[in-house]
């Protein structure tokens, strides 16, 4: 047994569990446990088994380009890293952006937030929890009468609507063909809602695959496609023309007419259908509280969507900036991305070589080399790992630390980090979900306070959506439909050499990158992105990850069937194509192959 | 083959009436741009087909394909899910993990080997003995390999599949492939874009379930239906563009009038894909409406044909000694000139088309 410097005892003699591919991800990633006889996780391995290589590829670009790049690490949280990259290249090359183009950026960001979560808890993560066979056994009656206990004001509520659904799927179950619901662990006793709740959760589903398509529409609007929408460097490519000719070809009334009701879909729902569902559904797991990991440790946030155009400092933001280690919620750290000795990655468990054991890097000056090499006791070969030996390397993931420490990042840390500081918004949100929930604070620090967090997020996502909604209007109103700032735009403007850093809150949690620009080109890119954080392995000082944290000690019904272990990892909504892509900024070519 | 329900069943065991079904055969026909003749025609592969399973793997991607999938308004990704597809393997969406995941596969594979479709989100990495992209332990190109043995077709969804888009990009640390450079063996059917569009994916799908047979190609493996025309042939812009009318700068005053984004290095003139017809979410917009211009995102290697910025410079439309710019200064009178230059190029490139895009694969029966 090992006891790691943050807290955690590991002991892998027990039965080993491996889960690849961990599904309702983004991405590739697997993860393997140790159990002992009771069931209890003693030991956990997350792995990221895909790396692109993007950085390498922006090396030499035109930085007006990086968001497009940038922006396809992933597309499930489309538009956060066109988000960054463009801040970062206007940090370096000094370009203010218009109030306008600050609007329609928070609400393109907020956007994504708040359709981002909804996807998640229902689509990716719903299934941990929710039963979809077991809603075959419910009673429509009854069903309707859940709906309308726990909201009142959702207008699909009848029974004959519930018996429709149900209805629907008791045929789709019949016909034989699963499909996605195929080799789902539906026997399992982890499962313990009513059919009433798996009916209504299952109901509900549905009714969130139809919204989030049109949720996304604000992103069509302003960025012509969702996913993976347009960005500018300087502001928004969309041009705003209210008053006169040629309204058609801009955002005028009619396209504003549209966001404003999309917003008030997502207010809707959040009110009638997600929070409600997450009070319901955690009424029913309020025992389950595994899964804290480092939540009670190491939180942060760098903050995001900024009240006024151009400032960037945390009392600026409405959603929150700062760190707190070892479980103080007295103290909130100031987060300085610029300051070399707080943001490092390190290498020593992942498959990058920097030269030097246990030396971390600030990704100004990151360093990556790839060295694809398994361990001693690896059990299979090398292109068919049947266990990993997570004492030599062991992931595509690099090992981030904020002074030191693994932190855990998201809406979970967000939220904690505003709590903590007293953020009024977050503070009454909070309270008021423990207070209906009959909750202590120290719940928050669970798999089920991850996904609670997300929800109120989502919530709170939506109200300020529409308050940057109506700034943008008094705005127009007052006479200004500036949306794109030029004087910087041509290339021969830039100084021959700059470096900048970008900052936002994905969905997941902080992302940050980092650009130097010379000569008009991307010397380096480095991208450090909320999974990294997240899904990071051991360092070299054998402190392990958040991922692997909080599945620590959790009870496992049935072993060999990972319900638990997919409930922990999707409450922080694993994102792999983006935790695994950075490259080295020589660009040297990756043949380093090396076998022990 | 082991007993499936046909799509019809399906329907109707969901309480969807014979005249609802009709309906939606109808809009069907209308959504693929096909005939009422066609509507009995489709009713009956409706009635008498079986719901066809999907295999779908993710290789080096950003899942935006699947993002985009789930946006489908006509059909509805639900329907599809529920009622047009068996959706056997998709792991971004399906419930089981690790082993039951993979059985899940396996059991499909065996069950529907040689019927089945294989839908490919991403390529392979073939660097580094192909550990770039990891899936059950194994490189991602062995389960590629392996799956699309049994497969009747293929469908490559966006530019990864199809070309390898950003990873691909210079200098392609990870060696990513497409699709159709590994599994040479399959009918392959490329629908780029990064990603395509939710209606066109579906589109395809529900023309394959439909007419029983791959759609028409053009020389490189896409769709002519949807990939038949440029962006610039159909865009609602393209009065601007033959008057001479451009946004020269970002946010001026022909930004806010919807003219032209040619000079701004919109990639409509050389890029094929429907978003100018058909529309982004439900037609909502598309790049140029949202006045950006067309990156060109479904066209191989679109990463490396410069900044997103510069303009396309090898247009012919306006005659050899003219530019945009000579154009855009000149008088109406040198416009008309333009035009009729213009429309005798197009007029020449339809007909080389034309003779290139007779499609090995065209029609041919899956």
């Amino acid at each position: 047994m090992t006891i790691t410097p943050n807290g955690f005892d590991l002991d892998n003699t027990g039965q080993r569990i491996v889960v690849d591919p961990v599904t309702r991800i983004e991405g590739h990633m697997r993860c393997e446990v140790n159990v002992d006889d009771e069931g209890i996780i003693r030991n956990a391995v997350s792995t990221g088994t895909m790396w692109r290589g993007l950085e390498v590829i922006l090396k030499g670009r035109d930085p007006r380009d990086a968001w497009a790049f940038t922006e396809r690490i992933c597309g499930v949280c489309t538009g956060t890293h066109a988000l960054t990259s463009v801040r970062a290249v206007e940090d370096a090359l000094g370009i203010t952006i218009p109030e306008n183009a600050n609007s329609i950026r928070n609400m393109m960001q907020l956007n994504l937030q708040i359709h981002d979560h909804i996807v998640h808890f229902y689509h990716l993560h719903a299934l941990d929890w929710v039963n979809p066979i077991n809603a075959l056994r419910a009673d429509p009656k009854a069903t309707s009468e859940l709906q309308q206990a726990v909201s009142p004001s959702h207008p699909l509520s009848s029974p004959g609507y519930f018996r429709d659904v149900q209805n629907r799927l008791k045929q789709f179950v019949e016909s034989g063909q699963l499909g996605l619901f195929k080799n789902g662990y539906w026997d399992n006793p982890a499962y313990l809602l009513p059919p009433e709740a798996d009916l209504m959760a299952t109901t509900h589903y549905l009714e969130a695959l139809d919204l989030q398509k049109e949720i996304v529409k604000i992103h069509t609007i302003f960025g012509g496609k969702n996913p993976h929408p347009n960005w500018l460097v300087g502001g928004v490519p969309c041009p705003i023309n209210v008053h006169s000719t040629g309204a058609v070809g801009a955002i005028n009334m009619e396209r504003l007419n549209l966001v404003s009701s999309i917003i008030d879909k997502c207010i809707d729902f959040n009110k009638n259908v997600y929070l409600p569902d997450v009070v319901a559904i955690g009424g029913f797991y309020k025992n389950w509280l595994y899964g804290g990991g480092l939540s009670s440790q190491c939180v942060m946030a760098y903050g995001d969507i900024p009240e006024n155009a151009n400032d960037y400092s945390a009392a600026n933001m409405h959603l929150p900036r700062g760190a707190i280690t070892n479980g103080d919620l007295t103290t909130v750290h100031d987060v300085d991305v610029r300051d070399p000795e707080q943001i490092q990655e390190f290498v020593d468990h992942s498959w990058y070589e920097y030269g030097e054991p246990g030396k971390g890097l600030h990704p100004w000056d990151g360093v990556t080399e790839a060295n694809f090499e398994l361990g001693a006791n690896t059990k299979g070969t090398r292109t068919n790992i049947e266990e990993i030996d997570e004492a030599a390397k062991y992931s595509w993931i690099k090992a981030p630390r904020w002074r030191g420490n693994p932190m855990e990042v998201g809406p979970l840390a967000r939220y904690i980090v505003g709590y903590a500081s007293g953020h009024e918004d977050i503070t009454e949100q909070v309270n008021g979900l423990l207070t209906t929930m009959d909750l202590p604070v120290d719940a928050l620090f669970s798999t089920l306070g991850r996904t609670a967090a997300r929800a109120l997020e989502s919530e709170y996502c939506g109200r300020l959506q529409k308050q940057f909604f109506d700034k943008l209007v008094t705005n127009i109103k007052n006479g200004d439909e500036s949306t794109a700032n030029i004087a910087k735009w041509d290339p021969s403007t830039w100084p021959a050499e700059a470096k900048g850093v970008g900052m936002s809150e994905a969905p997941r949690g902080a992302l940050g990158h980092w650009v130097r620009i010379k000569d008009g080109r991307i010397e380096n890119y480095q991208c450090v992105v909320p999974t990294t954080w997240n899904g990071s392995p051991r360092d070299s000082q054998g402190n392990i990850g958040a991922f692997e944290a909080a599945l620590m000690n959790t009870k496992m019904e049935r072993p060999e069937e990972p319900v638990e272990i997919l409930r922990t990892l999707h409450s922080f909504d694993p994102c792999l194509a983006c935790s695994t892509h950075v490259m080295s900024p020589d660009g040297d070519e990756l043949t380093t192959v090396k076998v022990r | 083959m082991p007993e499936i329900e046909t799509f019809y069943d399906v329907m109707r065991t969901q309480g969807i009436t014979r005249r609802s079904f009709m309906k939606y055969c109808s809009l069907t026909a209308s959504a693929l741009g096909l005939g009422p003749a066609f509507v009995p025609q489709i009713a009956h592969a409706m009635e008498t087909k079986p719901r066809t399973p999907v295999i779908w793997l993710n290789g080096l991607e950003c899942t935006c394909c699947s993002e985009s999938f789930i946006r489908g308004a006509h059909p509805l990704a639900k329907d599809v899910v529920l009622s047009m597809i068996s959706l056997d393997y998709q792991h971004v969406l399906m419930a089981a993990a690790g082993h039951a995941a993979e059985a899940a596969l396996d059991e499909a594979m065996e069950k529907y080997h040689g019927n089945y479709i294989l839908a490919v989100e991403g390529n392979p990495p073939l660097n580094e003995d192909g550990m770039f992209c990891i899936s059950a332990g194994k490189p991602f190109v062995e389960k590629l390999r392996h799956v699309a043995e049994g497969a009747k077709a293929v469908i490559s969804w966006g530019a990864c599949a199809s070309y390898g888009c950003v990873q691909a990009a210079k200098p392609n640390p990870t060696q990513a492939t497409p699709v159709h450079k590994v599994i040479t063996d399959k009918p392959i059917i490329k629908i780029p874009g990064c990603p395509p569009i939710a209606e066109v994916m579906t589109g395809v799908i529900t023309y394959m379930l439909t007419f029983d047979r791959l759609p028409e190609l053009d020389r490189q493996g896409r769709p002519a239906m949807f990939y038949g025309q440029r962006i610039h042939d159909k865009c609602y812009r393209r009065p601007h563009f033959d008057a001479g009318q451009f946004i020269e700068t970002w946010d001026d005053d022909n930004a806010r009038k919807g003219y032209c984004l040619y000079k701004m290095g919109c990639k409509g003139p050389t890029t094929y894909n429907a978003c100018s017809t058909i529309g982004w979410n439900e037609g909502t917009s598309f790049p140029i409406q949202s006045g950006h211009g067309c990156i060109g995102c479904s066209e191989d290697g679109f990463w490396d044909q410069g900044s997103f910025y510069d303009r396309v410079t090898d247009l012919t439309q306006f005659g050899v000694e003219k530019n945009a710019d000579q154009v855009g200064f000149a008088a109406a009178g040198v416009v008309g000139g333009a035009i009729a230059i213009h429309a005798a190029v197009s007029a020449l490139k339809q007909a080389q088309k034309k003779t290139q895009s007779t499609p090995e694969t065209n029609k041919e029966e899956v």
